[in-house]
């Protein structure tokens, strides 16, 4: 161990899931707020006596206290263990997203390609909740999960390897320290396939086909109740988290901005918080795509635009080398 | 290394948060199986036939290519390390574009062929 004690290791873990039980819930209550005000409503108002900001934890203790049912038909083990599968790798992938230079949870080399790597094992709890409720609507939404996250995940592995190769390293610390504001453009079409992408992975309007309420009834949530259907719920709004901080951190330089030396952490978390309202806002704004659709989007338009961008990008390396 | 021992951490703290949630939900919750509540959902009709229903063909065909691109885009990782190595800069270059140049032939057959269309 290099200049680590177990004190300082067991600190950062439990900083790591401070931030990973409050940044969901503050997302959440925004969006209860902006969906609210957007739809001309007011949202929660009672909870907590502040304009309702108490109404997730009142959420969380009801939802403690709801009966566990498992369905007599379902695969009990791989039902019981879904959530869990589904929320974890969003709590490992925060602890390697950094706020600011020294501010991260876990100081690892190839952060970028761990975060990419954990995220992809999120979807195997989807999956699972959707095979073991042995619920026909479960089954559907699972399929249509597994096949629109597998589709979507190749782009964004393609530009985000586009970023890397235009910093020339894997770190996401690094990633954003090599950002210059002529990102902006550079890496425009990538950063518009990363938002999409990252969209579709999170199962967000309009990429909701999964659990599409209106015909498949949650798809492969619906046998879930009580404190395991709150996970699956935290599970989303954590993604939301994480894949808001990691857009800011590849493509909007993360901690740049004035005073980035003491504030920086304040820009990542600023940056975050703007690119999960406009989530929030698509939400509001736009009718869910059909399966063939969406499938049609991820290979015809967003595989092709991603290898365009890497080779604009490796091409841009090279000639200004 | 010591990030790594951090991430395993996290990974404790995580099982740690899920074990201690349902902990508290197995005190706190009521149980009261009856049948009917363990019966499975469908819109409120009993439940008719196997819940384990076949399901459409283009779902595999779309997890078959994305192992194929998935596997193509791995070597894209360490190529992006080492294109600003003045030896090969130019030469990785060529060989990255003849490269992705047959990733894009692929989809584009994949595309003649059909694959891309759902129906």
């Amino acid at each position: 161990m290099s200049g680590l004690t177990w004190l300082e290791v067991v600190l950062r873990a439990v900083a790591v899931l401070a931030a990973f039980l409050v940044l969901p819930l503050l997302v959440g209550q925004t969006e209860h707020k902006v969906m609210a005000h957007m739809q001309g409503r007011l949202g929660p108002m009672y909870a907590g006596g502040f304009h309702g900001w108490a109404q997730l934890l009142a959420d969380g203790i009801k939802f403690v206290q709801k009966e566990d049912v498992v369905p007599a038909r379902a695969d009990r083990s791989a039902f019981r263990l879904a959530p869990g599968v589904a929320l974890v790798p969003y709590l490992v992938a925060l602890a390697v997203i950094p706020l600011a230079p020294g501010v991260v949870g876990a100081k690892v080399d190839a952060s970028a390609l761990l975060v990419l790597a954990v995220i992809g094992v999120g979807i195997i709890g989807t999956l699972m909740a959707g095979w073991a409720s042995a619920n026909k609507y479960s089954l559907l939404g699972a399929m249509r999960a597994a096949a629109q996250l597998v589709s979507y995940e190749l782009p964004m592995v393609l530009v985000v390897a586009s970023v890397a190769l235009a910093a020339g390293t894997l770190s996401l610390v690094g990633i954003a320290q090599a950002w210059t504001p002529w990102w902006l453009l550079w890496q425009l079409p990538g950063a518009l396939v990363f938002f999409v992408a990252g969209l579709a992975e999170l199962q967000r309007v309009p990429f909701d086909m999964p659990v599409a309420d209106s015909e498949i009834v949650f798809g492969p949530y619906t046998e879930y109740t009580g404190l395991r259907f709150a996970f699956f719920l935290l599970a989303e709004y954590a993604g939301i988290v994480v894949m808001a901080l990691l857009f800011a951190v590849l493509f909007l330089g993360g901690w740049a901005g004035p005073w980035a030396a003491t504030v920086g952490w304040l820009w990542t978390l600023l940056k975050g918080l703007v690119l999960a309202v406009v989530v929030i806002w698509f939400r509001v704004s736009w009718p869910r795509l059909r399966e063939d659709q969406l499938q049609r989007l991820a290979w015809v338009w967003l595989v092709p635009i991603a290898l365009l961008q890497l080779a604009v990008t490796a091409v841009g390396v090279v000639m200004m080398r | 290394m010591s990030g790594y021992i951090v991430v395993a951490a996290v990974l404790g703290a995580g099982v740690l948060l899920v074990t201690a949630a349902m902990l508290a939900r197995s005190l706190l919750a009521p149980r009261a199986p009856v049948p009917a509540k363990l019966t499975t959902y469908e819109s409120g009709v009993d439940p008719v036939g196997e819940g384990w229903a076949q399901t459409k063909v283009r779902y595999f065909v779309f997890a078959f290519l994305y192992v194929i691109f998935a596997v193509d885009a791995v070597y894209l990782y360490p190529w992006a390390t080492i294109i600003r190595d003045a030896d090969l800069g130019l030469a990785s270059l060529v060989e990255m574009g003849i490269f992705i140049a047959v990733v894009v032939l692929g989809l584009a057959h994949a595309a003649r062929r059909g694959l891309l269309r759902w129906v």
